[in-house]
């Protein structure tokens, strides 16, 4: 009992640190390819290549002056940016990280908990993560913060739909399981999901970008028309959690896009490079090789998220409403119909 | 511990929550606060099928209840922007008549529930009794006509729903 504590408390503290790390690195990695995309440098002052910068950032907000309004609800004011960043660091918990590893003659899963509703558990958090950003917004007493909560919330209940009905598709083809251990294992002989459901996952990463408040669907922050949107009375580290929470969602985004779509820790001709290696199961060098493999296709995803940051211009509202209702939910119940009639004809479901 | 089980423990933990938070709901003067507890109730109450084996009945709950429905309701609720000062006073007379109505209502509950024999699933039926998979075969073999009745009527609300908020029929 005490080491399967243990063993959970480090997994636990593990995925904990690595989402703040990921986070932290891609706040400087943003910088360095929006520089590299607009021909500029970036940071590169703190530390060799600006790898310090992070760091420094951080610091910056702990130092700030912290600014709570007169009018505003205090405990709800506090409440909003640690529920938004409570919601963003819970979902990296039912994501499995890499195969399972054998320490000291026992054979541990790495991965806090495989739950067997592990993908409405994803669906769950994410739809709670929305009441971060309204009770931030409507606590600030702000016209332009309710304004930017609302657009938040409208958007996400409007684009959690059609990412719904796309993964359902998703899980039909992989067997009915709503474990996201057994779907990346599903992955792991043949081919990646993507392969099956190619409409499914552009629905996906469309309805992902939303949900992660990311440019182009980034209005409900819009500094063109609110200020700062739901932050902008804010100030020092809850300005802080509210941006970082929207880099650790873009990283567990990318990493359940990477589970879902693209075989999670599996590559091509894995087993055949494990065998020629000469590793056994459970043996560490295969969680590590697999834990590379995932995080590359992380990184790929994370740096894509960025890439159409800085290339794309925002929607405008009713552009955004109307691309969600009129062309993703359609399209996503189309790819199911399809998947349904695919997977009927082929033997694998029956009435 | 005091002779009770674990889940016993929780069971009285999650509905003293549950009846705390859903009286905080109607005692709280800010609109606001009383859909953020009932948001919370929702939350003990997605709890209480987790004592009872169910977790795909939990987290739908808890993705539906809390993650949709609560989300809109505070989102007309902030929109109505709701305060004491211009909050209608209500009469003595209607407030005796919604506590006569809400009594009768507790009566019938408790009523039903007294002649009902205890539920004993936590009990007697396995864990897997909850799962995605058996749920959905009940609901497709055993309880097929209700649940197509109670899809009906939810396609029935969507379509008037529809049907008030278009600005004019063509």
């Amino acid at each position: 009992m005490l080491t399967f504590i243990i063993y959970k408390a480090i997994i636990c503290v593990a995925v904990f640190a690595l989402s703040l790390a990921v986070a932290a690195y891609s706040t400087l990695w943003e910088r360095k390819l929006s520089a590299l995309l607009q021909d500029r440098v970036g940071p590169d002052r703190a530390g060799p290549f600006g790898l310090l910068q992070p760091l420094a950032d951080g610091g910056k907000m702990f130092f700030k002056e912290e600014i709570i309004p007169n009018v505003s609800n205090k405990f709800l004011f506090i409440l909003g940016p640690s529920l938004f960043m409570l919601t963003a660091l819970m979902t990296g918990s039912v994501i499995p990280w890499c195969k399972d590893v054998y320490v000291a003659g026992k054979l541990y899963s790495v991965q806090i908990t495989d739950i067997n509703i592990g993908v409405l558990f994803l669906f769950g958090v994410v739809s709670i993560g929305v009441y971060g950003i309204m009770i931030g917004g409507w606590a600030s007493n702000n016209k332009y913060a309710l304004l930017g909560a609302i657009r938040a919330s409208s958007q996400m209940i409007s684009y959690e739909i059609a990412m719904g009905i796309a993964v359902i598709a998703l899980i039909i083809t992989s067997g009915g399981t709503l474990s996201l251990r057994e779907i990346v294992e599903q992955q792991d002989a043949g081919v990646a999901n993507v392969v099956w459901q190619p409409l499914g996952f552009i629905i996906f990463f469309v309805c992902a970008l939303a949900e992660t408040n990311r440019a182009p669907f980034d209005l409900p922050e819009c500094e063109a028309e609110l200020v700062g949107g739901y932050h902008t009375e804010y100030s020092s580290m809850k300005l802080g959690l509210f941006l970082f929470a929207e880099y650790i969602n873009m990283f567990i985004s990318s990493a359940v896009m990477a589970a879902f779509y693209f075989g999670g820790y599996n590559f091509p001709f894995a087993q055949e490079l494990y065998d020629a290696m000469g590793l056994a199961d459970g043996s560490k060098w295969i969680a590590i090789i697999g834990f590379g493999a995932y995080f590359t296709k992380i990184a790929i995803f994370i740096s894509v998220f960025m890439w159409i940051r800085w290339t794309l211009p925002r929607f405008r509202y009713d552009q955004l409403m109307n691309l969600g209702w009129r062309y993703l939910l359609p399209l996503s119940l189309l790819n199911l119909g399809i998947t349904v009639a695919v997977e009927f004809f082929r033997g694998h479901l029956h009435f | 511990m005091l002779g009770y089980t674990i889940t016993q423990w929780l069971f009285g933990i999650l509905s003293f929550l549950s009846i705390m938070f859903g009286l905080m709901v109607v005692f709280s003067r800010n609109p606001v606060n009383s859909v953020l507890y009932l948001v919370m109730t929702f939350f003990c109450i997605a709890g209480h099928y987790l004592l009872l084996n169910s977790q795909f009945l939990a987290i739908v709950h808890i993705v539906v209840y809390a993650g949709a429905i609560m989300v809109l309701f505070l989102f007309v609720i902030m929109l109505m922007d709701l305060n004491q000062d211009n909050e209608p006073q209500k009469t003595w007379l209607t407030k005796i008549i919604a506590g006569i109505a809400g009594g009768l209502m507790l009566f019938v509950l408790v009523g039903s529930l007294k002649g009902s024999e205890q539920l004993g699933i936590a009990q007697n039926g396995s864990s897997q009794i909850g799962t995605v998979k058996n749920l959905g075969k009940v609901l497709f073999s055993e309880f097929l006509f209700p649940f197509e009745i109670a899809s009906i009527l939810l396609l029935a609300a969507l379509v008037g729903s529809i049907m008030i908020g278009k600005k004019e029929i063509k």
